[in-house]
């Protein structure tokens, strides 16, 4: 019963990602063509790698607010590398990303874990102290696009069989994600420790060390999309993807993860990404007023949250009352 | 911190006087700047220094605090009075702040005008704007059309929707559109200042007008990231991404040809035009509404009703001069 809601939840999601490109399709028929949608989904690739991020630490009952901030300061430092040691190789710039990015998930797992500090308070404070590290580090100073080399700049635009690298690497963390929620005994512990803690801790999962694999997750996975953001855009400051966490968080939320931890899969938030992705792709092309842009970016998340609650709630009834009859 | 503040500012007013001592009948101009060690104040100096050396009779006293704080400038401020200066021009870290000890300095009898950033209208006789709103608007516009002889589609990358800046400056654009023929701004969108949202807008209107010819993005996010989204799209040489920006982050979207020419404020103008105004004043003009002040090769200003001016036109930059200014800003 639960798996066939489940999947029902992201067939309505399909189901309404189509309605929706149907609905652009009427006032913009070019949206809809192979390379429109290629086009549309490496524009999301990133946001598709920080939602998988940010959908383990949700699972877990938490939240991490301060992705969008570890992206930067993470971008940031790749490319202060790159601008430093031009010769560097791009794959240890990326690994030396990740693992900054990975440090940083760390020291909100750690505060999470050992402090026991509410996780939407440790992540509001951490977001500012990363936004703060950068502007220490830079002095509020720019990295240009003719100050990183071009090999750092052409990673993710370069065509494997015509598909650019930034997409293959999405496919391969949605890939690599599938593995980890589903196969391993850290996944599964995901959603233990949310669905249900108290029952997680019989069964012999501790719930702060897995809180702490979480965020070292989501963490690792910003740091990666740090690299991807800064040489997809050819810059880096202080400010980059300013506001991004809300747009992570609104693909995990449109994407049917319970923000009460517990519930929600990697299909879910790809899609959720998606969703967003599609909105953000169509809405310069369909010609309308930016301030009805906000709006419908707006009504769209919260008829998609209305939907996904509402599937959540005829669920839960039906396990109370089971749990009644017994 | 505080204790190599005052070294500072005491050895400075100790060169000061020494080059006083030696040039006693020579006028003495101070520049003071937001904070010493900035790329684009030493350009200014640069440009003061240019004005000094045509004047003769003149001596630029270029300083500042060592970081952008109010109460640094106020410090300099009052060594500069106790040095009995002619004419202190200074580009201000606080609109108000500044005000008391400037005050003081005009009850001195040193004439204090302001440039760059401005300080309220009782702390100076006049203020100097790199550029005034409808110059802005017609430069734009301009650069687009220079490099569009036969004209064609032109587009509008803003940041939001509710900068005022940017909202002036377009409208201004469009009071002036009909002077370049051929010119048919096709439409405005909004980046919100932000790298990925300019990057996403500027694809569209790739998509959306297949012939357009070029975009012209008045912010300096905006610019970067049009011209970024043109080169992935691979179509240099067909849009011509102009606007507003800074040639540090452009000199790379120059060298590639995604964008042939922008526009800023020079500096170095900037420096020389508020070091012959002072001058102008010290010799007698006087800075009242309506006025009109000498500013050497760059002409003359005319006060507004808040003694304000506009310089000049937005610098231009292209190819062969980004490359040297990407060193100064």
């Amino acid at each position: 019963m639960m798996a066939k809601l489940l999947k029902n939840r992201e067939i309505l999601l399909v189901v309404a990602i189509i309605a929706l490109v149907a609905l652009i399709a009427l006032r913009f028929p070019a949206f809809v063509t192979p390379a429109s949608f290629a086009r549309v989904y490496n524009d999301t690739s990133i946001l598709i790698i920080l939602a998988l991020g940010q959908m383990a630490v949700i699972l877990t009952r938490c939240i991490d607010l301060s992705m969008a901030a570890n992206l930067a300061l993470s971008g940031m430092v790749a490319a202060m590398l790159n601008t430093a040691f031009p010769g560097l190789p791009i794959p240890f710039i990326i690994l030396t990303a990740m693992a900054l990015g990975g440090l940083l998930g760390m020291v909100n797992g750690t505060l999470v874990w050992k402090l026991n500090i509410p996780p939407i308070v440790v992540t509001l404070g951490t977001l500012t102290i990363y936004r703060g590290l950068i502007f220490l580090l830079t002095d509020g100073k720019w990295i240009n696009a003719h100050e990183m080399s071009d090999a750092f700049k052409a990673l993710p635009r370069l065509g494997l069989a015509g598909v650019p690298v930034l997409s293959w690497l999405s496919l391969l963390m949605i890939a690599l994600m599938f593995l980890v929620m589903g196969r391993t005994p850290l996944g599964r512990a995901f959603y233990a420790v949310g669905g249900n803690p108290h029952a997680a801790v019989y069964t012999g999962i501790d719930v702060g060390r897995t809180r702490f694999f979480a965020y070292c997750l989501s963490g690792t996975l910003a740091g990666l999309s740090g690299y991807l953001w800064v040489s997809r855009y050819a810059v880096a400051y202080v400010d980059i993807a300013a506001g991004f966490e809300l747009d992570i968080i609104a693909a995990c939320v449109i994407g049917g993860i319970s923000i009460a931890g517990g519930i929600g899969s990697v299909a879910g938030a790809v899609l959720g990404a998606l969703f967003l992705g599609v909105i953000k792709n169509a809405l310069p092309v369909i010609n309308i007023s930016p301030f009805a842009q906000m709006a419908i970016s707006g009504t769209v998340i919260i008829i998609a949250v209305a939907v996904n609650a509402r599937a959540e709630k005829r669920k839960g009834r039906v396990i109370l009352r089971k749990a009644e009859a017994v | 911190m505080k204790i190599l503040k005052s070294l500072m500012v005491t050895a400075a007013v100790a060169v000061a006087l020494m080059a006083n001592a030696a040039h006693a009948e020579n006028k003495k101009i101070a520049l003071v700047v937001k904070a010493l060690g900035i790329g684009f104040f030493e350009a200014a100096n640069k440009g003061a220094q240019e004005a000094a050396k045509e004047l003769g009779d003149v001596e630029v006293i270029y300083t500042g605090p060592t970081s952008t704080t109010a109460e640094g400038q106020i410090e300099v401020i009052n060594s500069l009075i106790a040095q009995k200066v002619d004419a202190i021009a200074v580009s201000a870290n606080d609109t108000d702040a500044l005000v008391p000890a400037l005050k003081k300095a005009m009850d001195r009898g040193i004439k204090v005008i302001s440039w760059d950033s401005g300080v309220a209208k009782e702390g100076r006789l006049m203020h100097l704007n790199p550029s005034s709103s409808p110059l802005i608007g017609n430069m734009i516009i301009k650069l687009a059309a220079d490099n569009l002889p036969e004209g064609g589609d032109v587009a509008v990358l803003s940041a939001s929707a509710t900068a005022t800046n940017q909202n002036t400056w377009i409208a201004e654009m469009k009071k002036v559109q009909g002077n370049y023929k051929g010119i048919n701004v096709v439409t405005t969108v909004y980046g919100d200042d932000l790298a990925d949202k300019s990057y996403r807008e500027t694809q569209g209107l790739i998509q959306s007008y297949p012939n357009l010819k070029a975009i012209i993005a008045p912010t300096s996010v905006g610019i970067v990231a049009a011209a970024q989204a043109v080169t992935d799209a691979g179509k240099i040489g067909q849009i011509n991404v102009t606007g507003l920006g800074l040639p540090s982050e452009m000199a790379g979207h120059v060298k590639s040809g995604a964008s042939k020419s922008f526009a800023i404020w020079n500096p170095i103008d900037l420096g020389y035009s508020a070091t012959m105004i002072a001058y102008d004043l010290i010799g007698g003009a006087e800075a009242k509404p309506g006025a009109e002040l000498k500013m050497g090769r760059m002409g003359t200003v005319k006060l507004d009703d808040n003694n304000e001016g506009a310089m000049a036109d937005p610098f231009v930059y292209d190819a062969s001069n980004v490359e040297e200014f990407a060193k100064i800003f």
